[in-house]
């Protein structure tokens, strides 16, 4: 899908990244995002790849259409199955 | 699902949005039509009935935008031949379901065929170091997952790791939609993530070439309003241009880092998109100098050997690529919603949750206006 997911990152070692994604802890590769992350940044993922690190004053705005699908918590709704899918890595 | 009621963050500013775009196209005074080119564009239209908020002369259309829908049958076929020869398949779990000639890779799977299904191509290569046996990514997406595909062929992957790229690359697939005779689309909608990695100079060749506006967008339904909105101020003022009306997310370089890898690993390539058409530099194919981990160049695929057999008639009566191309909809297709269904797909855009199909079977596609309202 093209919707990418963003979460907060927890510890950084060398090029991977443990990421919390509404709870769920997920190691996230560095190798293709295009700033350096540290922890406290929000990332937005796309299977397993950190694509960009969310500048701070976007992140509130970038979390709330997911916090909108999530909370509908509907499992036969194609897109918030497609974002559950992403942050639990069962696509 | 289908009954979901209308939520925006911002109710008020959905609707003077919406008024806006009615504004907009009555000034036009004449039926417009507009692609985007993304699955999650779709379910958020659909889900969210935007459609029945869009002025009526206003057409919004899905386009080639489901990245397991225009794997080619081939395509599939190369797949489903290498997991007969008893290599084991990674892939992702939508494209587990999409026909080949004959199988689809859950069809050989059922005849004792070694398919991991995956979330990323890491897990791919992770597969592969916990086990002697080839293991060959079907590696399938557009060119935002083509980059993570790249990153881990660059990673050093161990000796019994291959990939199938059968990865596509979007601005050339908008030429050949824009290019088609009868086609009535003035503007084309692109996808906020896709551009987070090429920017939005990437459609600037495409609008110069084509003479036709491209808005990025992001996924809420107030950027979908939102860039409709811009983008049907483009067409009203003739001035066809790229807008970046998602700059929260996306600039105008994209992620230069991550496009350096993806055109190291990968070289465009024409080829056939399913049921589209072939399009010149559409599909992304490894470097030579990657023939090492190119599972095309590793192992024999014979694909005539698989041709014997006659492809299912119904497939025959599928018009995917019409639908794909945007000339019709599922409501025109004999098999929509009778023989073709989620749980026995005849064709491949309703296999993927990313499939207009499949998309339209369960949020009904263009919903009653009056009866919703």
């Amino acid at each position: 899908m093209c919707l990418g997911v963003p979460g907060r990152v927890i510890d950084v070692r060398e090029f991977i990244a443990t990421v919390d994604f509404w709870g769920v802890r997920k190691d996230v590769s560095l190798a293709i995002v295009d700033e350096p992350v540290a922890p406290g940044d929000y990332i937005l993922n796309h299977v397993g790849f950190a694509i960009r690190r969310i500048p701070p004053e976007s992140v509130q705005e970038t979390l709330a259409l997911y916090e909108l699908l999530l909370a509908m918590g509907d499992d036969g709704d194609l897109m918030t199955t497609d974002v559950r899918a992403e942050i639990e890595g069962t696509a | 699902m289908s009954g979901t009621p209308l939520q925006f963050r911002d109710p008020e500013q959905a609707r003077a949005m919406s008024a806006t775009l009615n504004r907009l196209v009555a000034q036009l005074d004449r039926p417009v039509a507009v692609m985007h080119v993304c699955g999650s564009h779709e379910q958020a239209i659909a889900k969210f009935g935007l459609r029945s908020t869009f002025p009526k002369a206003l057409d919004v259309i899905m386009g080639p935008g489901c990245p397991v829908c225009v794997t080619d049958v081939p395509e599939v076929d190369e797949g489903v031949l290498l997991a007969r020869q008893g290599l084991r398949i990674a892939t992702y779990g939508d494209m587990l379901r999409v026909p080949g000639t004959v199988q689809s890779l859950a069809d050989a799977q059922a005849d004792g065929a070694k398919i991991d299904i995956i979330y990323g191509p890491k897990q791919a290569v992770e597969i592969a170091r916990n086990t002697t046996e080839e293991v060959v990514l079907f590696a399938s997406g557009f060119e935002t997952t083509a980059v993570a595909t790249a990153a881990v062929i660059l990673d050093d992957p161990p000796p019994n790791f291959s990939v199938l790229s059968t990865h596509k690359y979007i601005p050339p697939v908008m030429e050949i939609v824009a290019e088609m005779p009868g086609s009535r689309i003035e503007g084309f909608l692109a996808a906020g993530h896709a551009a987070v990695i090429t920017g939005s100079a990437v459609f600037e060749p495409f609008v110069e070439r084509n003479r036709v506006p491209v808005v990025i967008a992001g996924f809420e339904p107030l950027d979908i309003l939102a860039g409709l909105v811009e983008l049907v101020e483009l067409i009203l003022a003739k001035t066809p241009k790229v807008v970046n009306a998602f700059p929260r997310c996306v600039t105008r370089e994209g992620n230069l880092a991550a496009q350096e890898q993806l055109w190291r690993v990968f070289r465009p390539i024409g080829g056939r998109w399913r049921g589209i058409a072939h399009v010149p530099n559409g599909n992304l194919r490894l470097r030579d100098e990657f023939a090492h981990v190119d599972a095309r160049k590793r192992f024999t695929i014979d694909l005539p050997s698989l041709w014997d057999f006659a492809p299912p008639a119904l497939a025959r009566q599928c018009i995917c690529g019409d639908i794909m191309a945007g000339i019709r909809n599922p409501r025109d297709c004999r098999l929509f919603d009778r023989e073709c269904v989620p749980e026995n797909p005849i064709g491949a855009c309703m296999v993927s949750n990313e499939g207009t199909c499949k998309i339209w079977h369960l949020y009904g596609g263009v919903p009653d206006l009056e009866a919703s309202a």
